[in-house]
C-alpha cells in the first residue's frame, strides 16, 4: 500500500490531479461556511456585471445573481450528483455482477444477455429515454445516469467474480457449510471491493460530465437550483454578449473532470505491473548503441567479424550483461554453430549483429561487428536497413509468431524482395514462387496465397527460410530454426539449409541448444555460457574431445541412439543471473571440478590447440565421447 | 463472406427485439396514466379514450408490447401530438442532418485518433508522444458542449472563420462548400472526446503489437521503419482498434444531442430534447428506437470490417 502511494506520488501528473480535485472538493465542502452572497437572489439592476467588479469577484449572471456563489454551490451539487450516481451505479452493478459471476450457469447467462442488450444502446440515448419517461428533474437525471452505468459495473465485476468463484477458499467455505449469502458477503465482496473502488474512481468523472450534460439540456436540475451544467445551459443565450457567464461554469467542469482523469490515470499506472517492469515499452527500429571505450578494429578479414561484443539489458537500475564480450568470425561459405542453454546470450549475440535486439531495454555497450570490413555497430539506420535481409538475413524460431498473421505468405515474400530492389510486382511474385520451390514447398502456386495460420509448422519454417533467401544474402543467421519442429521435419529443414549453403556459398550462423544438429551442419562451434564463449573449435574436435567441463556436461545431456540404458546426466543448478555475475568462472558453482582459483579472477579464452580455445583453468583433455 | 454477413444480420434480430423491450419497459415507467402523459393535461376525454384504444392501454402489458411492436414493424411509430404528424416522418426528416454530423465526426475521430495513437506509440516517451498524451487528456476531459460554445466564441464571433450556428444559411444557396463551412465546427467539437479515447486505445494496441516477433521479422528483412509502423504494426493493431471504433460510433451518434443544441443543428438529438421537454412521449420512443436500431446496424458493419481485416475469423 505504501509502495503504491509512493508510486502515485512519483507520478507528477497524478499528484497534480489530486491537488486539483482536493482544492475543488475542499471549496465545495466549505461553501456553506464561506461569506458568499445568496446564490438565488436576483438583482436585475446588477445583470451581467463583468468579473472582478465590486462585490462580485466573478461577476453576475443574466438575473444579477453572484456568479462566484452560484459557481461554488453549483460545484457542490455537481460533485454530489456525480458521486451519488457513481455509488448507486457501483452498488447495483456490482451486486448484479457478483450474483451473475458467483452463481454462473443460467443465472449468469440471463443476466449477462440483459447487460449486453443494454450495452448495445448508445448510452446517452438510454439516459434520455429514462429522463423522458420520468420527466425532467434533478433526481430523475441522477437515476438515469446511474442506470446507464450499471451495465459497465456489472460486466467488470462479473469478470472478477468468475475468477474468484472457482478459487479454493470459496470451495472450502462451501464445504464448511456456509450459505451463499455469507460466502458472497464474507469472502467474495472483500476481494472484489478494490476493483469496485478503482472502477468507480475512473467513472465518477464521466458521471459528473453526464449529469452536467443532462442539466445543460434542461433535463436535470431545474431553476432556481443550479448545478454546473444548468448554469452553462442558462448562460448559452448570452454566450456572445457576456461570455464570462459561460466560461466560469464550463472551466470548472473541465477542472473537475481533468483532475479526476489525471488521478485515475495515475492510479491505473501505479497498479499496472507491466509499467513497472518496463514491459510496455516498444522496441525501436535499431538497438541503442552506447559504447564505452575504444572500438576494436577488425582482427581478420572475414566476411563477418564480431569483436568484444557486449550487449546489456537496462531494466530500471539493474544491468543484465546478456553478452559479455564475444569474439566470433565467419568466412564465406562456412557454417558456425553457437550452442548453449536458454539465456546463455546466443540469440542476443546474433540479434546484435543487425541491431535487432529489442531496445529499450537492450543496449550495445561495447565491441564491434565488422561486415565486409566495415563496423556496423551504431551505423546509421539506413545503412543497417540496406544490409538487413539483403546481405545478412535471419531465420527465426516459431514462424507462427514471426510471420505476420494477417498477410499472405506470398505478400510477405514479395515485400522482402521489394524492400531491396524495385521490381514490378509480377516479377517479384515469380521470384517468390521460385524461392518457395527452392525450399521444397509442394503446390507452390496455391500455397503462395495462404495465410501463415493455414500452414503446418514445417511449411511455415520453409517460408521463413525462403524469405531469408529472398535477396541472395551472404550470411544467414538462423536462430533455433528447428526447435519447434518434430524430428523428421527438422531433418528436412537441415538438409534444405545444407544444400543451399553448398549451392549458393552462404555463410550460416546456426544457433541451437542441440549438439546433434551442430554435428550435422556446422564446421565449427562456439559454446556459450552466461554471455561468454567458454569453448570454441572445429565441430568434430569439440564433440570428440570437449575441454570445458560445461561442454562435456552438455554433450552428456544428449541421448544417443542405441546407446543403451545410459543415465542422462542433467547439469545440476541453474545458469547464473547475468546482472550479478560471480568473479572468475561463471560455471564454477555448477562444476564438480571447481577449485578456489576458479572463483578468483578473470579467466581468459586460451588456445589449446589448432583453432581450439577454452575458458577454463583445468581443461579436460583425456575424456573421449562418442556421438 | 455473404454467409457471414447474413449470419450477423440474423443475430441482430434478438438485439433489436431486446432494444424494443428495453425502450418499452422504460416508457412503462411513466408515472400515472400514459394517455394523459402523452396528450398533456389539457387533452379532451375523447382523445384520451381514443389514444387508450389505439395503444391498447386497456389491455395487459404484454399484449400492449406486441401491439406496439407490430405497429412499428409496419412502419407506424405513432403520431407526435406536439407536431401533429407521424413520428416516423419527423424522425426521417431529421435523421439526415444527424447522419451528416455524426458521420463526419466519426470519420474525423477515427482518422485523427488512429493517427495520433500510432504516432504516439512510435515515438513513445518522445516529445510528440507527450504532446499527444496531454492533448488527449484535455480532449477527454472537456465537455463537448462547453468546447462547442468556446469554439463559437473564438472561431465564429472573434475570428469570423465559420458561421455561428445552423446547417444552412437562412438565405443563399445550399451547396457542399456552404454545408462544410457550417459542419466544420460542430463535427470537430463532437469528435474530440472520441478522438481522445481512440488515440489512447490505438497507442496501447500499437505498443502491444510493436513488441511482437513478426515486427522484428519485418525489420530483419529490411522493411523501412515507416512501413513497419504504418503497415505491419497498424494492420495488426486494427484488430483491437476496430471494436473500439464501433463503441465510439455510439458515443458520437448519441453525443450529437449536445452539439445539435449548441450549434442549432436540425437533427434528431434536438428533436428528442424538445420532445422530452414537451413530454411528446411517442416521438421520444420512436426516435430512440430508430437511432438504437441504426447503431445496431452500424455495429454489424463494424463486425464485417473486422472479418475482412482478419482472415482468422471464420466466415
Amino acid at each position: 500500500m505504501t509502495a503504491f502511494l509512493k508510486l502515485l506520488a512519483r507520478n507528477r501528473l497524478a499528484l497534480a490531479g489530486l491537488v486539483m480535485i482536493g482544492i475543488v472538493v475542499l471549496l465545495a465542502l466549505l461553501t456553506p461556511l464561506l461569506p458568499l452572497a445568496d446564490p438565488d437572489v436576483t438583482r436585475t439592476a446588477d445583470r451581467f456585471k463583468p468579473p472582478f467588479s465590486e462585490g462580485a469577484l466573478l461577476g453576475t449572471d443574466h438575473l444579477g445573481r453572484d456568479l462566484l456563489s452560484r459557481l461554488l454551490w453549483g460545484t457542490r451539487l455537481s460533485l454530489a450528483m456525480g458521486l451519488a450516481a457513481a455509488i448507486i451505479a457501483a452498488t447495483l452493478g456490482s451486486a448484479i455482477g457478483i450474483i451473475a459471476g458467483y452463481f454462473g450457469g443460467r443465472t449468469d447467462n440471463i443476466i449477462m444477455r440483459g447487460v449486453d442488450m443494454l450495452m448495445a444502446f448508445p448510452y446517452i440515448l438510454l439516459a434520455l429515454a429514462i429522463v423522458a419517461a420520468l420527466g425532467p428533474g434533478l433526481m430523475n437525471a441522477l437515476i438515469a445516469v446511474a442506470a446507464v452505468n450499471v451495465p459497465f459495473f456489472a460486466r467488470n465485476i462479473r469478470g472478477i467474480t468468475v475468477g474468484i468463484a472457482h478459487k479454493e477458499f470459496i470451495d472450502a467455505a462451501r464445504l464448511a457449510g456456509m450459505r451463499d449469502r455469507e460466502i458472497i458477503l464474507g469472502e467474495v465482496l472483500p476481494n472484489v471491493l478494490p476493483v469496485i473502488v478503482i472502477a468507480m474512481s475512473t467513472t465518477v468523472g464521466w458521471m459528473i460530465l453526464e449529469t452536467a450534460g443532462l442539466s445543460f439540456l434542461g433535463l436535470g436540475s431545474q431553476p432556481p437550483q443550479a448545478d454546473l451544467g444548468s448554469m452553462l445551459g442558462e448562460a448559452r443565450s448570452a454566450l456572445i454578449t457576456n461570455p464570462h457567464t459561460s466560461i466560469v461554469p464550463g472551466a470548472m467542469i473541465l477542472i473537475i473532470v481533468m483532475g479526476i482523469n489525471l488521478l485515475g490515470d495515475g492510479i491505473r499506472d501505479a497498479l499496472d505491473p507491466r509499467l513497472k517492469s518496463g514491459a510496455l515499452s516498444r522496441p525501436m527500429a535499431a538497438t541503442t548503441v552506447d559504447r564505452q571505450g575504444a572500438v576494436p578494429a577488425a582482427r581478420t578479414d572475414s566476411l563477418l567479424d564480431i569483436t568484444g561484443l557486449q550487449t546489456e539489458f537496462h531494466v530500471r537500475d539493474r544491468q543484465y550483461k546478456a553478452v559479455g564480450g564475444v569474439d566470433l568470425h565467419v568466412e564465406k561459405g562456412a557454417c558456425l554453430g553457437i550452442i548453449g542453454e536458454s539465456g546463455s546470450g546466443k540469440s542476443v549475440t546474433a540479434l546484435s549483429v543487425m541491431g535487432l535486439v529489442a531496445s529499450p531495454p537492450g543496449v550495445i555497450t561495447g565491441g564491434a561487428v565488422h561486415f565486409d570490413g566495415r563496423d556496423i555497430v551504431g551505423a546509421p539506420y539506413e545503412v543497417l536497413r540496406a544490409l538487413r535481409g539483403r546481405r545478412v538475413a535471419y531465420i527465426f524460431q516459431d514462424p507462427l509468431a514471426t510471420l505476420h498473421p494477417l498477410y499472405r505468405v506470398g505478400d510477405q515474400l514479395i515485400e522482402a524482395i521489394q524492400s531491396h530492389e524495385s521490381l514490378p510486382r509480377s516479377a517479384a511474385r515469380a521470384r517468390a514462387i521460385d524461392l518457395l520451390k527452392s525450399v521444397r514447398i509442394p503446390n507452390v502456386e496455391s500455397r503462395i496465397d495462404s495465410y501463415p495460420y493455414e500452414m503446418s509448422g514445417g511449411m511455415r519454417q520453409r517460408v521463413g527460410i525462403a524469405m531469408a533467401l529472398a535477396n541472395d544474402p551472404d550470411v544467414i543467421i538462423a536462430d533455433e530454426p528447428t526447435t519447434a519442429l518434430d524430428v523428421t521435419v527438422q531433418a528436412q529443414i537441415l538438409s534444405v539449409l545444407s544444400d543451399l549453403r553448398r549451392e549458393r556459398g552462404l555463410a550460416i550462423i546456426f544457433i541451437t541448444h542441440d549438439f546433434g544438429v551442430v554435428g550435422q551442419l556446422c564446421d565449427s562451434v562456439a559454446v556459450m555460457y552466461a554471455g561468454r564463449i567458454v569453448e570454441q573449435g572445429p565441430t568434430g574436435a569439440v564433440l570428440r574431445n570437449p575441454q570445458h567441463p560445461y561442454t562435456s556436461r552438455l554433450i552428456d545431456c544428449v541421448p544417443t541412439l542405441g546407446g543403451g540404458q545410459r543415465k542422462l546426466a542433467a547439469i545440476p543448478g541453474l545458469p547464473p543471473v547475468v546482472d550479478n555475475l560471480p568473479a572468475g568462472c561463471a560455471f564454477a558453482a555448477r562444476c564438480d571440478k571447481a577449485q578456489a582459483e576458479c572463483r578468483a579472477g578473470q579467466i581468459d579464452l586460451r588456445p589449446t590447440g589448432p583453432d581450439r580455445r577454452v575458458r577454463c583453468l583445468f581443461p579436460e583433455n583425456a575424456t573421449e565421447h562418442s556421438i | 463472406m455473404t454467409g457471414y454477413i447474413l449470419k450477423r444480420l440474423l443475430s441482430a434480430i434478438p438485439v433489436l427485439l431486446g432494444i424494443s423491450v428495453i425502450v418499452f419497459a422504460i416508457m412503462a415507467l411513466i408515472p400515472g396514466d400514459p394517455a394523459t402523459a402523452i396528450l398533456g393535461s389539457y387533452a379532451t376525454p375523447e382523445n384520451v379514450e381514443k389514444l387508450n384504444r389505439d395503444l391498447g392501454l386497456d389491455q395487459g402489458i404484454v399484449a400492449r408490447y406486441f401491439i406496439w411492436l407490430g405497429n412499428m414493424l409496419q412502419g407506424d411509430f405513432g403520431r407526435s401530438f406536439a407536431l401533429n404528424r407521424p413520428v416516423l416522418d419527423e424522425v426521417l426528416d431529421r435523421f439526415g442532418a444527424t447522419l451528416i454530423l455524426a458521420g463526419s465526426s466519426f470519420l474525423l475521430c477515427s482518422l485523427l485518433g488512429i493517427a495520433a495513437g500510432v504516432i504516439s506509440a512510435a515515438r513513445q516517451y518522445g516529445f510528440a508522444d507527450k504532446a499527444i498524451t496531454f492533448a488527449v487528456l484535455l480532449g477527454i476531459s472537456i465537455p463537448s458542449f462547453f468546447l462547442g460554445m468556446m469554439m463559437i466564441l473564438i472561431f465564429a464571433v472573434q475570428l469570423r472563420w465559420f458561421p455561428v450556428s445552423g446547417m444552412w444559411p437562412i438565405y443563399g444557396d445550399r451547396n457542399l462548400p456552404v454545408l462544410l463551412d457550417h459542419l466544420a465546427m460542430p463535427a470537430f467539437a463532437l469528435s474530440v472526446v472520441a478522438t481522445g479515447v481512440i488515440a489512447r486505445l490505438a497507442r496501447s494496441a500499437m505498443l502491444e503489437v510493436l513488441r511482437q516477433d513478426f515486427i522484428r521479422t519485418a525489420r530483419a528483412k529490411g522493411v523501412n521503419e515507416r512501413r513497419v509502423i504504418w503497415r505491419h504494426a497498424l494492420r495488426a493493431a486494427m484488430v483491437s482498434i476496430i471494436p473500439i471504433l464501433g463503441i465510439q460510433a455510439g458515443f458520437v451518434l448519441s453525443g450529437a444531442v449536445y452539439i445539435e443544441m449548441v450549434f442549432q443543428w436540425p437533427g434528431v438529438g434536438r428533436m428528442l430534447v424538445d420532445a422530452i421537454l414537451k413530454r411528446d412521449i411517442l416521438l421520444v420512443q420512436g426516435g430512440v428506437v430508430f437511432i438504437a436500431a441504426c447503431y445496431v446496424m452500424f455495429n454489424i458493419l463494424v463486425d464485417v470490417a473486422q472479418a475482412l481485416l482478419d482472415p482468422r475469423i471464420k466466415t
